[in-house]
């Protein structure tokens, strides 16, 4: 240990007070959930279940939610195929324009969604493309598969190229190569790619806004129009807390997979 | 060869994408106007509306007000709808051709029949229609060439709300907001869109006649300059500005804010919450206001559908109970008398036969460079000069 | 199956062109889609909309656009005031990031550093839309914040500044921030900063000259997605404060139909994003994301 032990104490200090800052919101939005009244002033007049009984038989959320979990799934489908594409032939290969790509691929989560959103809505309205949940599966691609692309490309920055020539020497052609030795390799990078995207993709709400026509509302474009109802603010607190304990379930299908490696982002 | 094989095949994705989201023009039988009906039928299942918030209840609120639910069931058209912030989002909403229609005031109807974004309503076939009253028929904000666009919803004028814990005398005058502001620095709430100007425009006509001020919403340069020198002092006293009714609600709720400009509906929202006092009126010098049109979009993909909900919103219990929940003045005597019941006083309150009430408040419609007159020598400030204008004063 | 292994011998054959073809996928995706619409927004800025139908004429070419965003010198206030907030915020979370990073790499235990991980890592799943909101209620008037500061005679900053926005915004990109520079602490050698105590270097002078110059590449990196979505953010400006961001600018011409405008505008944040990527390229960001 190279550290002093009025700097660790300090470090343990900085580190409870970043964690209270974090989880501090979250906490305030778990307790309004419970809240008697249904405008957001503090303190809370009272605590109550009945906003999980109005949220569990409104219509319009389970819509959304399941809208969310399509257009997610498509996304995180299309952005694991890209990705894994392009990651494979940035790796493997040299050709021109390889720094090119990589610059590119950075663009749709680097640049500001506002502007991601409002591109496509102007491009979809000059086509004549009528806005949807299919525009919401391509918006949500597009920047998915640089989540992916990512994810995939930092796992092969460490993968040894030697199995792969050896397959290839021993006679197996390219795709049994990639099923038998590229593919498990990947797996884990693969899995935390697609939960990065999955979840990018189910809570985005600035490009969606642009994206989303007047019928299709996802769980984020929900809240955003509930939350300028006065009234549906207790309700908007339920379906949040809900999600959050949903998450859940995937984080631990990733630990238990991947022994939390995927869990973390897949390089941590 | 393969980088050829390459273009192609991207140019080949181009000519998909573009063939999939081709916009299929419908051809109208010559003679008819776009969107023009001559039978309502069966309704399709579905109505996408753009509404003011708090048009479209179906009782999530308080149970006793809704009037979606009973038109679901009688016609099977399932509605679904958006907000919209103002009247400029109104227009850009029902331009997206995504909605069957909404709820638009003054200053968004006219730009939207002009530019042939509604359709011509054939009112034979809504039999609500013959008991509106006939001051709200045929007027400029609803009718062009005297065909009527659309069915009246109701109207009413942008009041003055405060908290009376804390403003305790109440107020006859604007004043509040503007010069006396400084009393209540930090904490004054004023609307969120460009069409505010002209309520600078009319604190003026009273406050600077010499100004010559005669239509808050057509100004020349001189009587422009002034309006926005007006809204920079209010901004220089910490004036708050609210986009959505929420916004404004939940500041009055929480003491945030005391004094401000609003629509009834925020006041009467705020009067079941206990920990505010709220009292609200319409000062001497008159204000803006706005009278609302269920307009069709020419593009509509559920015209029968409009049309039911059109001549539904005319019936004198849905327009009863929309009016007496939002605040504004009914459009027909049935109607009155429905809300009657559930609100003993609502039309004398909100002055629906009162034309002369209704004198003292400017209808929103849209500021044009010609200034909306005959006189060829008037140039006035145009819509986009005032969102400019706005947007200078926000952005700064 | 056969016909697939038919396809890929025939590829295995052509190296070029079964580069082409997994290239063409994601490539063809990214150019078409992405760069296409980006370039079609690019176009709108040389269109203009009709003042009063409200529509916008495409095809028809002028400056008018153009003309507005640079004749009136709100925009370049609303540019200045967007950028020193994302600068502030990259700042601010470095500065939060880097002991709680420290910390999990080189103090905690390893179950306490994979609790802590998990720890930061949750709030990303909660809804950013949700998150933001309660920090409203936190801020406004009679909030929780004034609760806990007023005891101590001390104001909030409201909901009408814009320093709301400086720590909201802070508070959400954090955990972007914290997980690269982790990632980068762990790859630095422990015998490294033994050599440096062992030279008689001071913690402080360890951390300036050692640790510092290592975590360059991460610090970039995780810069990037703080100094970005803060620049291009338009919820949080109007959810917690009365302030116009660039984003808000953008936004409320598209709610206008005024892509013209918007797009002119956006031309702004773009290039300020480009320059700012190709540093981070410089500084190494683009292997530590």
């Amino acid at each position: 240990m190279v550290e002093s032990r009025l700097v660790r104490m300090i470090l343990r200090v900085a580190t409870a007070f970043v964690m209270a800052f974090l989880y501090l919101p979250l906490v305030v939005l778990g307790l309004y959930a419970f809240n008697e009244s249904k405008l957001g002033a503090w303190p809370p007049t009272g605590l109550t279940l009945k906003w999980f009984g109005e949220a569990a038989a409104n219509p319009a959320i389970q819509t959304a939610f399941i809208n969310s979990l399509i257009a997610a799934s498509c996304a995180t489908l299309i952005a694991l195929i890209l990705g894994t594409l392009a990651a494979l032939a940035v790796q493997r290969h040299n050709f021109f324009g390889k720094n090119a790509v990589s610059f590119l691929f950075v663009l749709p989560i680097a640049l500001p969604g506002v502007i991601t959103g409002i591109a496509l809505q102007s491009t979809f309205k000059l086509f004549g493309v009528g806005l949807g949940l299919g525009t919401i599966v391509i918006a949500h691609a597009t920047f998915c598969v640089v989540v992916a692309y990512n994810n995939i490309v930092a796992r092969m920055r460490r993968l040894p190229r030697s199995p792969e020539e050896a397959s290839a020497d021993l006679g197996a052609d390219a795709l049994t190569t990639f099923r038998r030795i590229t593919y498990p390799a990947l797996r884990t990078a693969l899995l935390s790619g697609g939960l990065l995207a999955f979840a990018l993709s189910f809570d985005e709400v600035i490009v969606t806004l642009f994206a989303a026509g007047a019928g299709t509302k996802t769980i984020p474009v929900w809240i955003f129009n509930a939350m300028q109802r006065p009234n549906e603010l207790p309700v908007v607190n339920v379906v949040a807390l809900v999600l959050v304990g949903l998450s859940i379930i995937p984080v631990w299908i990733a630990q238990r997979v991947s022994g939390g490696e995927a869990a973390r982002g897949g390089r941590y | 060869m393969k980088r050829l094989q390459l273009l192609v095949a991207i140019a080949g994705l181009a000519l998909i994408v573009t063939a999939c989201g081709g916009s299929t023009a419908s051809t109208e039988p010559s003679g008819k106007p776009a969107g023009w009906l001559d039978a309502v039928g069966e309704g399709e299942g579905a109505l996408n509306l753009i509404i003011w918030e708090g048009y479209a209840e179906r009782g999530a609120v308080d149970p006793a007000y809704d009037w979606v639910t009973p038109f679901e069931t009688a016609t099977g058209c399932k509605v679904s709808t958006t907000s919209m912030t103002d009247s400029a989002n109104g227009v850009q909403l029902l331009q997206s051709g995504e909605y069957d229609g909404g709820s638009f005031s003054g200053d968004a109807s006219v730009r939207l029949m002009k530019a042939g974004d509604v359709a011509p309503v054939n009112v034979s076939l809504l039999s609500n229609y013959a008991n509106v009253f006939s001051g709200l028929k045929d007027k400029a904000h609803n009718s062009l060439d005297g065909v009527p666009y659309g069915v009246p919803h109701g109207r009413g004028a942008n009041v003055l709300m405060w908290n009376s814990d804390v403003v305790t005398t109440p107020p006859t005058s604007w004043d509040p907001v503007w010069e006396g502001g400084s009393a209540y620095k930090g904490k004054i709430s004023v609307y969120d869109s460009s069409i505010y100007i002209a309520d600078a425009a009319i604190h003026l006509m009273a406050t600077q006649p010499a100004l010559g001020i005669t239509d808050p919403y057509q100004l020349n340069d001189a009587q422009f300059a002034a309006a926005i020198a007006l809204l920079e002092a209010q901004r220089d006293n910490g004036a708050v500005y609210w986009g959505t009714a929420a916004d404004q609600i939940t500041s009055f709720a929480s003491g945030d804010l005391v004094v401000g400009t609003t629509w009834q509906y925020q006041a009467n929202m705020l009067a079941s919450e206990p920990k505010v006092k709220i009292a609200t009126t319409l000062p001497a010098e008159g204000s803006t206001g706005w009278s609302d049109t269920w307009m069709m979009a020419t593009k509509a993909k559920h015209p029968n559908c409009m049309y039911l909900w059109m001549d539904h919103m005319m019936s004198a219990q849905a327009n009863g109970q929309a009016t007496v929940w939002f605040g504004e003045a009914p459009t027909s005597q049935a109607a009155c008398d429905y809300a009657e019941t559930i609100s003993p006083g609502h039309c004398e309150q909100f002055h629906a036969t009162d034309e002369a009430y209704f004198e003292k408040v400017w209808y929103w419609s849209t500021p044009q460079a010609d200034c909306a007159d005959a006189d060829a020598a008037t140039s006035c400030k145009d819509q986009d000069a005032w969102v400019e204008a706005w947007t200078t004063l926000r952005g700064n | 199956m056969t016909l697939i292994r038919r396809l890929v011998q025939w590829f295995s054959r052509r190296p070029r062109a079964a580069l082409s073809a997994q290239l063409a996928g994601p490539f063809g995706w990214i150019l078409l889609i992405y760069l296409g619409s980006l370039f079609v927004l690019l176009l709108h800025a040389f269109w203009v909309k009709d003042s009063f139908t409200g529509k916008v004429e495409p095809f028809v070419w002028t400056l008018e656009a153009f003309g507005q965003v640079l004749g009136n010198p709100v925009y370049l206030t609303i540019a200045l005031r967007t950028i020193l907030i994302a600068t502030l915020v990259t700042l601010t979370d470095a500065l939060l990031a880097l002991p709680i990073a420290y910390y999990m790499s080189r103090v905690a235990s390893p179950r306490t550093r994979a609790i802590l991980l998990v720890g930061i890592t949750m709030p990303l799943w909660a809804s950013y839309l949700v998150k933001v909101y309660a920090w409203r209620t936190i801020l406004q008037g009679n909030g929780l914040l004034s609760w806990l500061l007023g005891p101590l005679g001390i104001d909030g900053p409201g909901l009408s500044e814009i320093w709301s926005t400086w720590l909201v915004l802070s508070y959400l990109w954090l955990p972007y921030m914290i997980l690269p520079i982790f990632a980068g602490l762990e790859r630095i050698p422990n015998s490294l900063l033994e050599a440096s105590v062992d030279l008689g270097g001071s913690a402080g002078m360890t951390f300036r000259r050692v640790i510092l110059p290592q975590l360059l590449p991460a610090l970039a990196a995780g810069s990037i997605f703080t100094f970005s979505l803060s620049l291009g953010d338009y919820i949080v400006p109007d959810l917690v404060s009365d302030a116009k961001f660039i984003g808000n600018v953008i936004y409320d011409n598209s709610a206008l139909g005024n892509f013209p405008v918007a797009a002119a505008f956006s031309i702004l944040p773009v290039v300020i994003m480009l320059i700012y990527l190709l540093l981070a390229r410089r500084a190494g960001a683009f292997e530590s994301l």
